[in-house]
C-alpha cells in the first residue's frame, strides 16, 4: 500500500488536512522508543487505499527535538512514497525553510499551498507556475478548512508517486561551503550509507549530533583515518558553516519569492490584530483570560456534571441492576454477582459518570485551542510566570492537568527546554483532576452543604499555589542555572474548525476510556480481591489483607487527625487509581459504594477540621499510577517518576499536618 | 540607521534583523522562527512581558531576554 507522509510547521493547517483526507480511519499510536505520537491513517481515492502518515509539525529538520528527527528519519528511511509538505500561504517565506530542507533531502515534495484564502485576505499573491517551476516540485493551492483543493492534491500527489524525480533546484551555500561539501562528499563515494551523500555533507557541516554520530559510527568510514581527520576539521570549525548555511537557505527562499510572491507595501491590519489589541491589552489581557477560564469551567461542570453526569450516573445504575438481576436468574455465584455488580459496575461504573465531564472540558479547550486564543494564554500568563522562574506555556500544561494529569504531563511537550518542561511535568500533580473531584464532594456534603463551591474553589486554589511555590523552589535549586527562553508563534485567529475539536476531543476521550478501561479495571480487581482475602474474612473489614495495609500506613496520618485504617485504605486505593477511592471509602466504612450512607458514617468518623486535612492529602499527594508511568515515559526516567511518587506526598503530608495541627491550635474541631 | 536591541524598539518601529547574540541553541530556534538576518520586522507590543513582533505580518512572542540578544538596524 503507498503512503504519503505529511509535513509541515506548526498551525500550518496540517493537522486540518490530515482529519480531511483520513475522518475517522485514523489511529494514534507512539514512535518507538520515542514520546512522540505517530497518528496514522487511510484514506479511499479512485478504488486504491492509501496510507496517510501525519509527521509532527516542525519549523525545520535538525536534530534538536525528537520531533524533529521522527520526522525526518520517517522521510529518509520510512519509505514514504510521496511527502506532502504543507506550506502557510500567509507566512510562506518562514514556511518554505523546511521546504528547502526536504529538498535537500532528495525527498520527492508535493507543496500543499493552504490557507490561500486567508492569504488573499491579506492581498497576498501567488505566481503558482513560476513558484513550482524554482521550487522543481509541484504546488497545489488548497484551503483545508473548508476541503477546497484536496482531490487536485491527492491527485497530484499520487501521479507524482509513479515519476522519477531529479531535483533541478539546486540551493548554493556559497563557495567556500559548496567545495566543503564536494570534498565531504567524495569520502563517501562508493560507501555504505543510511542517508543519501549530499544530505549528510550538508548536515556535517551543519553540526547536526545526530548525523556525526551515524558517520562517526559507520563501519565502511571508521577505517578511514584521513576521513576522520576531515570530520575534526568540520567539527572544529563548523561555527564558521552552520549559521551561513541557514544564510544561504533565506537566500535561496527569497530569491524564489520576491519573483511569486506578491504583498502589498502596507502591512494590512487584520482582524487577528484587532481583536489582539484587547486580548493580549497591557491590563485587560489577564483579567480577561482569568473570566474565558473561569466559563470554560462553570460550563464543563454545568454540562458535564450537572447534566450529562447525573444521566450516566442514573444509566450506570440502571444498567447495573439489569445485570445483577440477570445473573442473579441464572443463579450465577455470590462471588461473581458481586464482583460484578460491586466490583466492576461499582468502580468502574464511577469513572464512566465522569465520562460527559471530560468530554465537555476537552470540547472546550480543543476550541480555545483551534482558534489560536490558547497562545495567547501562554502570553499573557508568561509576566507572572516569569517572576516565578516559569513561563507562560507551563501554564497551558498546567490548565490541561484540571481535567487529567496524564494528558496535563504530555502537554508539557510545548515546552521546548529542558528545564521548563522537568518543572512542569513534576508540578503537574498538584492540579487537582477530575478523578477527585468525587471525594471533595463527598466530604463537602458531609460537613460544608452550604458552602460547597467556595471549598471547592479553595482546593484548587491552594493546588494552583503549591505548584507555583515548587515551581519556584525547582528553578532555583535543581534545575538552578539552566536556560530557559521564550519564544512562541501567535497563530491568526481562526474558526475552530467542528472536524478537528471533535477529534481531538476523542483522541483525549479515548485515551482516558482506554485508561479506565485497563489501569481503572485492574485496581478495581485488585482491591475487590484484597478486601476478601484471607478467604473467609468479612468483605473489607479490618482483617482483610486490604484493612491490614491501611492498618500498617494509618498510623502515619494521625499527626494529621485521620490515623485510622479506613482512611489509609482510601488514599492507598487512590495511589492506583483516584477514581477508586470514594467507593473503596464507601465499602471501608459503610459497606456501600458511596450514597447517603456514605456521608452519614463520614460525618460520624471525621469532622470538619480533618475533613479539610484529608481533602489537602487528596489534592496533594502521589499522583495515580497512570500519571506516574506517564511521567516515565515523558521524561524518560524512573528516577523522576520515582521522584515525583515521593516529594508530592511528603508535601501532602506536611501541608494536612499543619492544617490539621494549626487548626486545632486555633480552637477549630 | 543604527544598530538596537530589538527588547528596546517601540510599537510602530520597523527594522531589518542584523545579527544574533544568542547561545547557539536559541539562535537556531530564532531563525527557523524567521528572525534570521536580513529579515523584516515590525514591533507590535513592547510594554509588559514578551515583545510581540510581526514578521511579514506573522506575528512571534519573543521573551525579553532573548529579544535583547537580537540585533536590529532600525529604519
Amino acid at each position: 500500500m503507498n503512503t504519503i507522509a505529511l509535513v509541515g510547521n506548526p498551525n500550518s493547517g496540517k493537522t486540518t488536512l490530515f482529519n480531511a483526507l483520513t475522518g475517522a480511519n485514523q489511529h494514534v499510536g507512539n514512535w518507538p522508543g520515542v514520546t512522540v505520537e505517530k497518528k496514522e491513517g487511510q484514506f479511499e481515492f479512485n478504488k486504491k487505499i492509501y496510507n496517510v502518515v501525519d509527521l509532527p509539525g516542525t519549523y525545520s529538520l535538525g536534530a534538536f527535538s525528537e520531533d524533529e528527527i521522527v520526522a525526518r528519519d520517517f522521510i529518509l528511511k520510512g519509505n514514504p512514497d510521496v511527502v506532502i509538505n504543507v506550506v502557510d500561504a500567509t507566512n510562506i517565506e518562514r514556511n518554505l525553510y523546511l521546504t528547502t530542507q526536504l529538498l535537500e533531502m532528495g525527498a520527492k515534495v508535493i507543496v500543499a499551498l493552504n490557507m490561500i484564502d486567508e492569504a488573499e485576505e491579506r492581498d497576498i499573491k501567488f505566481d503558482i507556475k513560476t513558484l513550482s517551476q524554482k521550487l522543481g516540485t509541484p504546488v497545489v493551492p488548497t484551503i483545508a478548512s473548508k476541503n477546497k483543493g484536496i482531490e487536485d492534491l491527492v491527485k497530484n500527489a499520487i501521479s507524482l508517486m509513479d515519476k522519477d524525480v531529479d531535483y533541478k533546484a539546486h540551493i548554493s551555500y556559497g563557495e567556500n561551503i559548496d567545495s566543503e561539501m564536494e570534498r565531504i562528499k567524495g569520502y563517501l563515494v562508493n560507501k555504505d550509507l543510511e542517508y543519501p551523500a549530499n544530505w549528510i555533507a550538508i548536515k556535517l557541516l551543519e553540526g547536526d549530533q545526530y548525523v556525526n554520530q551515524v558517520i562517526a559510527n559507520n563501519e565502511d568510514l571508521k577505517s578511514s583515518n584521513e576521513f576522520k581527520k576531515v570530520l575534526q576539521e568540520i567539527q572544529d570549525s563548523v561555527n564558521n558553516y552552520d549559521l551561513e548555511i541557514v544564510d544561504k537557505r533565506y537566500e535561496f527562499i527569497n530569491n524564489i519569492t520576491k519573483k511569486t510572491v506578491f504583498r502589498p507595501s502596507e502591512i494590512v491590519e487584520t482582524k487577528t490584530d484587532k481583536i489582539d489589541k484587547i486580548l493580549t491589552h497591557k491590563y485587560l489581557g489577564l483579567p480577561i483570560f482569568a473570566l474565558i477560564m473561569l466559563i470554560v469551567f462553570q460550563l464543563t461542570f454545568a454540562i458535564g456534571e450537572d447534566v450529562l453526569g447525573e444521566a450516566a450516573a442514573s444509566g450506570i445504575e440502571a444498567l447495573g441492576g439489569i445485570i445483577e438481576n440477570y445473573l442473579i436468574s441464572v443463579n450465577s455465584p455470590d462471588w461473581l454477582i458481586s464482583f460484578i455488580a460491586d466490583g466492576l459496575i461499582g468502580g468502574v461504573g464511577a469513572v464512566v459518570e465522569f465520562i460527559p465531564l471530560i468530554v465537555v472540558l476537552y470540547m472546550l479547550m480543543g476550541i480555545l485551542e483551534d482558534s489560536g486564543y490558547m497562545a495567547r494564554a501562554a502570553y499573557v500568563m508568561d509576566n507572572i510566570m516569569r517572576a516565578l522562574g516559569l513561563q507562560g506555556k507551563t501554564f497551558i500544561s498546567m490548565i490541561v492537568g484540571f481535567g487529567c494529569n496524564v494528558p496535563g504531563v504530555m502537554a508539557t511537550r510545548t515546552l521546548d527546554n529542558r528545564k521548563d518542561r522537568m518543572i512542569a511535568t513534576l508540578i503537574n500533580p498538584f492540579m487537582s483532576c477530575g478523578a477527585k473531584l468525587p471525594i471533595y464532594l463527598v466530604f463537602i456534603a458531609a460537613f460544608f452543604p452550604e458552602h460547597g463551591g467556595l471549598v471547592l474553589f479553595s482546593i484548587y486554589f491552594l493546588g494552583i499555589l503549591i505548584a507555583l511555590l515548587m515551581g519556584k523552589i525547582f528553578s532555583e535549586t535543581l534545575f538552578k542555572g539552566e536556560s530557559s527562553y521564550f519564544i512562541m508563534e501567535l497563530p491568526p485567529y481562526r474558526k475552530p474548525t467542528l472536524r478537528n475539536v471533535l477529534r481531538n476531543m476523542w483522541d483525549n476521550v479515548s485515551g482516558f476510556l482506554k485508561r479506565a478501561g485497563t489501569t481503572i479495571f485492574a485496581v478495581v480487581t485488585i482491591l475487590w480481591i484484597l478486601a476478601r482475602l484471607p478467604l473467609g474474612v468479612e468483605p473489607y473489614s479490618q482483617g482483610s489483607v486490604l484493612g491490614i495495609i491501611g492498618s500498617f500506613i494509618a498510623p502515619i496520618f494521625k499527626p494529621a487527625g485521620f490515623g485510622n485504617w479506613q482512611a489509609a485504605v482510601g488514599l492507598f486505593a487512590g495511589i492506583a487509581a483516584k477514581e477508586a477511592v470514594v467507593a473503596t471509602l464507601g465499602m471501608v466504612y459503610a459497606g456501600v459504594e458511596g450514597g447517603v450512607e456514605l456521608v452519614n458514617t463520614i460525618q460520624s468518623v471525621f469532622t470538619p477540621l480533618t475533613a479539610v486535612s484529608f481533602m489537602v492529602m487528596t489534592l496533594l499527594y502521589t499522583p495515580c499510577a497512570a500519571t506516574i508511568a506517564t511521567i516515565k515515559k515523558e521524561t524518560n526516567s524512573s528516577k523522576w517518576a520515582l521522584f515525583t511518587a515521593v516529594y508530592t506526598f511528603f508535601i501532602a503530608w506536611v501541608m494536612a499536618v499543619l492544617v490539621f495541627q494549626i487548626g486545632s491550635l486555633l480552637g477549630f474541631s | 540607521m543604527s544598530k538596537i536591541n530589538l527588547s528596546n524598539l517601540h510599537p510602530g518601529d520597523k527594522g531589518v534583523v542584523r545579527k544574533i547574540t544568542a547561545g547557539s541553541y536559541a539562535t537556531k530556534r530564532l531563525y527557523e522562527m524567521g528572525f534570521n538576518t536580513g529579515a523584516n520586522l515590525m514591533v507590535v507590543k513592547n510594554d509588559r512581558g514578551p515583545i510581540i513582533v510581526s514578521l511579514s505580518g506573522n506575528k512571534i512572542a519573543l521573551g525579553r531576554g532573548l529579544a535583547e540578544k537580537v540585533i536590529v538596524e532600525n529604519n
